[in-house]
């Protein structure tokens, strides 16, 4: 596959997408394991939901 | 495949069964014989059911972004050259699909904000602000993508004409919103400011699709979605098409995982709320009549 003498402009253009996609789904990744430690943490101090269920649960 | 589409539609299956089994245990709790149709929304509006929901969807949700973004990739490195634009037309494959979901994106965020003032659908807000960063970044990819493509073609990497500058603008308020929603510290004050100005915001989608015709600018005008059909040829309509499916999925799949990292955040400030609640017997300790004389 030859791209050409704009090479770098659709290298870079695919690249900026994979890179921002990337940044994204590690965002969502760690946040999401963020929260749940911080859920974990406060019902271990003895946090309750006022349903009285898990704050972890699905 | 045919075993994971049995596997996925079993599964959604068992969901609905779930649902159906909790309306009729709390029928039976309220002693009425008629549960209200308009319950049904309010099952789903749980956000407790919308995690469970998303446990069981994602991971499919991932498979199929994957499968379909692999097979983008692929008939994108493999379409032909354009025989003016050469090979800087792959540059499309990345290029419209972000800027469609820059639009879309901005429409479900509207469509939630109605929720919130309308509605008070509990998930709306919810969803509205997992939605902002996601859209935010399609507009910035759309964007630099652009800039990429219209330095070889155009010989600019920017200009300030009605199409580029409206883009401009929806990607400076995906950015206030979210700093809107940071700002205010109670989540339903900043709900309601978040979905007006969403909603006002929304006048400038119509502006963007159509700029092209309103305005003379460098921009080309609507190729696919066009009275008389796409002007494109099938080398580059179809993995035009596969790619922006593929982005779909991926909002869909990021939005839904944000969505439930939304409503954990939630519950921890409901929590961090309620710990730092005085209890009765510190309220009792800190009252004059406690005191001694």
């Amino acid at each position: 596959m030859s791209l050409g003498p704009y090479a770098p402009f659709i290298v870079t253009s695919y690249l900026a997408a994979a890179l921002v996609g990337a940044l994204l789904i590690a965002w969502i990744v760690i946040d999401y394991r963020n929260q749940k430690r911080r859920l974990r943490e406060l019902e271990e101090s003895g946090a309750v939901r006022r349903s009285g269920r898990s704050a972890t649960e699905r | 495949m045919g075993g994971l589409l049995e596997t996925f539609l079993q599964h959604c299956l068992e969901s609905v069964n779930a649902i159906q089994q909790e309306r009729e245990a709390a029928k039976v709790c309220r002693g009425c014989d008629r549960y209200p149709r308009a319950m049904a929304l309010i099952d789903l509006a749980n956000p407790t059911r919308f995690l469970s929901l998303t446990a069981r969807l994602l991971p499919y949700l991932v498979a199929g972004t994957s499968i379909v973004l692999t097979v983008g990739l692929y008939l994108s490195a493999t379409a032909p050259d354009d025989y003016q634009q050469g090979a800087t037309v792959k540059i499309m494959f990345i290029h419209v699909p972000n800027a469609w979901l820059s639009m879309f994106v901005w429409a479900v965020m509207s469509a939630s904000a109605l929720g919130t003032l309308v509605w008070r659908h509990p998930l709306a807000d919810v969803a509205a602000k997992a939605a902002a960063p996601i859209g935010a970044s399609f507009t910035f990819l759309a964007l630099i993508t652009g800039s990429l493509w219209g330095r070889p073609m155009w010989g600019a990497y920017w200009e300030w004409d009605a199409r580029l500058t409206s883009v401009l603008i929806l990607f400076l308020m995906y950015l206030g919103l979210m700093a809107l929603w940071r700002a205010v510290e109670d989540p339903s004050r900043a709900a309601r400011a978040a979905a007006v100005l969403t909603l006002v915001g929304a006048l400038n989608l119509p502006i963007i699709k159509f700029s092209v015709d309103w305005w003379n600018t460098l921009h080309q005008p609507a190729s696919v979605f066009r009275m008389g059909g796409s002007t494109l040829d099938r080398a580059f309509l179809i993995p035009l098409l596969v790619m922006a499916v593929g982005f779909t999925l991926l909002f869909v799949t990021l939005h839904v995982a944000a969505m439930r990292n939304e409503i954990l955040r939630r519950r921890v400030r409901a929590l961090q709320m309620m710990q730092a609640r005085p209890t009765s017997s510190d309220v009792s300790a800190a009252s004059p009549a406690s005191q001694p004389a």
